[in-house]
């Protein structure tokens, strides 16, 4: 079992108050996804694309899963829509918003919603990335707050 | 190919609770069940089917612990759907002439070691997807529930309306003395029980319980020389759906093409099934999987289940007449299992008579393995009685 995911980690990882923000799980870095995580700590956001038919993807994957092309890195804008969400009253100390966003660029990634009331949050509501800290020397993590609160 | 196998053995362990019993033990109780019910001998079983969470390696460890010799073996594991993928494979196998008599089993516990579905999974490290879930908390529980929250946005199902499947289930297990929960519940009581992840509440949750299950397969020369009443499986389909790189659409199941598939081999359509194994890990999965089975349009599950037309003796299709995981019993978090064995009770005549399907000659059994809005198998199976 790796330490990012037992449940001692999790209980560990979430163990806060409204005083110290919450300690988001880090996630384990592998090698295709290194990138990614590096232009995280530098508040990059960024997407594979396809070389050979041009089509974003979420997650990122060193062959296109449509048609096993080779994938460049691309920065993305950030925007999205949620797609669907549900508030997850247990798992955490907190209530938190778990979600589906539908980025501008067409792929639908899982992501939290965050910086807002819980109640706020709408399908179709438009989000903008933040990047949030994880535990340890992780690196930060994608999630959206809504455009307008 | 039509897979003209038969299901001759079918056992649900007696335990919800099972504190004092290892797994490998309920996975041979639970085969010696089903080779009693069967009328077969240990020796007589040339064939097995495990799912990836038995003890040990794959199959390895469970043919050593019963004492098998096998000539065939299978451990697909898809989750909870997995035990109708083994009953499709095992008839496969039969056709082909791999082996005669396979037995699949099935065993866990759950609630003794404290599972739910709060807790996240652990599938490995190498998981090239968990990097990307893992930060957010994504456990079972919020996977259904997005999926459900999108549900109710594109077709208006209501609270209501998935209550009525926990109302269902809750008449059926009032008449099962095995049933973890045998109370009938109310609509309203479904209402005001706990918000767990928007919109499913504590009631619209599957019970956790220790227990399991084993079926016996075999070709027909063997199923006519027994005692029992002729089950024979006559359509079955499997299927994956996962996020797709990106691009999925969480308002149907891969119960769309797992049944599609199950009802072509068949030669039937659904208005011809008396009786229905549906899997409820959650009352949504069941409002979807009818859709997606074709019971009834897309959308429309949620009017569909309401007003008690899964309660048998009173709607249009039976449903979980043993309680279903919603209040009966849900192995080691994985309810494929006793879908398949409810099937087979209504289609020999021996579920509980206030809930047996008269004269039930066609049985479905259905079940979704996974996480409904992440990767997920849909397994569908047609069962005939002969």
């Amino acid at each position: 079992m790796s330490s990012q995911q037992s449940e001692g980690a999790v209980q560990q990882a979430t163990a806060s108050t409204e005083q110290s923000p919450i300690q988001y799980l880090a996630p384990r870095i592998l090698g295709d996804q290194a990138v990614f995580w590096e232009a995280a700590k530098a508040g990059r956001f960024l997407i594979k694309r396809c070389k050979a038919c041009g089509k974003a993807h979420w997650f990122p994957r060193a062959l296109c899963p449509f048609c096993m092309g080779e994938t460049d890195w691309e920065e993305a804008s950030g925007m999205g829509e949620i797609y669907t969400y549900s508030i997850t009253r247990k798992a955490r100390p907190q209530p938190f918003v778990i979600a589906y966003v539908t980025l501008d660029e067409g792929p639908k990634m899982m992501t939290n919603i965050v910086d807002c009331d819980p109640a706020s949050v709408r399908i179709g509501q438009r989000v903008r990335l933040v990047f949030k800290a994880t535990e340890g020397d992780g690196p930060p993590v994608p999630m959206f707050r809504p455009v307008e609160v | 190919m039509n897979p003209q196998a038969y299901i001759v053995g079918a056992y649900e362990h007696p335990t919800r609770k099972a504190p004092d019993s290892s797994v490998a033990q309920l996975h041979a109780e639970a085969a010696k069940g089903a080779l009693e019910d069967a009328g077969l001998r240990l020796e007589d079983v040339d064939g097995y089917l495990c799912a990836g969470d038995a003890p040990g390696l794959g199959p390895l460890n469970m043919i050593d612990y019963i004492g098998i010799k096998p000539r065939y073996i299978d451990s697909t594991d898809t989750g909870g759907s997995s035990y109708l993928v083994h009953v499709a494979h095992a008839a496969q196998a039969i056709a082909a002439g791999h082996c005669n008599i396979a037995l699949i089993t099935l065993a866990g516990r759950p609630r003794s070691e404290g599972s739910s579905g709060l807790v996240p999974r652990n599938w490995g490290e190498n998981l090239p997807d968990a990097p990307f879930e893992t930060p957010f908390t994504s456990v079972t529980v919020n996977s259904y529930a997005m999926a459900a929250m999108r549900h109710r946005y594109e077709f208006g199902t209501t609270l209501e309306q998935m209550a009525w499947v926990k109302v269902a289930a809750s008449h059926h297990a009032q008449h099962n003395p095995q049933a973890m929960l045998r109370n009938v519940v109310t609509v309203q009581e479904v209402m005001d029980s706990p918000m767990i992840s928007d919109p499913l509440r504590r009631l619209d949750c599957c019970v956790v319980s220790d227990g399991g299950g084993a079926l016996l397969v075999t070709r027909a020369e063997v199923a006519r020389s027994l005692k029992r009443p002729l089950v024979k499986v006559i359509g079955a389909g499997e299927a994956v759906k996962g996020p797709e790189g990106g691009y999925f659409d969480l308002t149907f199941s891969a119960g769309r093409w797992s049944g599609q598939r199950a009802f072509e081999q068949a030669g039937v359509k659904a208005s011809d099934i008396q009786y229905a194994s549906i899997y409820d890990s959650f009352t949504i999965t069941v409002i979807m999987q009818l859709e997606d089975l074709g019971f009834c349009a897309k959308g429309d599950g949620g009017r569909f289940v309401a007003d008690g037309n899964l309660i048998a003796g009173v709607g249009k299709l039976p449903v979980n007449t043993d309680g279903g995981g919603l209040c009966n019993n849900h192995p080691a978090n994985r309810g494929g299992i006793t879908k398949v064995i409810e099937a087979v009770r209504q289609l020999r005549g021996e579920a509980h008579p206030a809930v047996q399907v008269a004269n039930c000659r066609l049985a479905l059994a259905h079940g979704t393995g996974g996480t409904l809005s992440g990767r997920h198998a849909g397994a569908t199976l047609i069962m005939e009685r002969e």
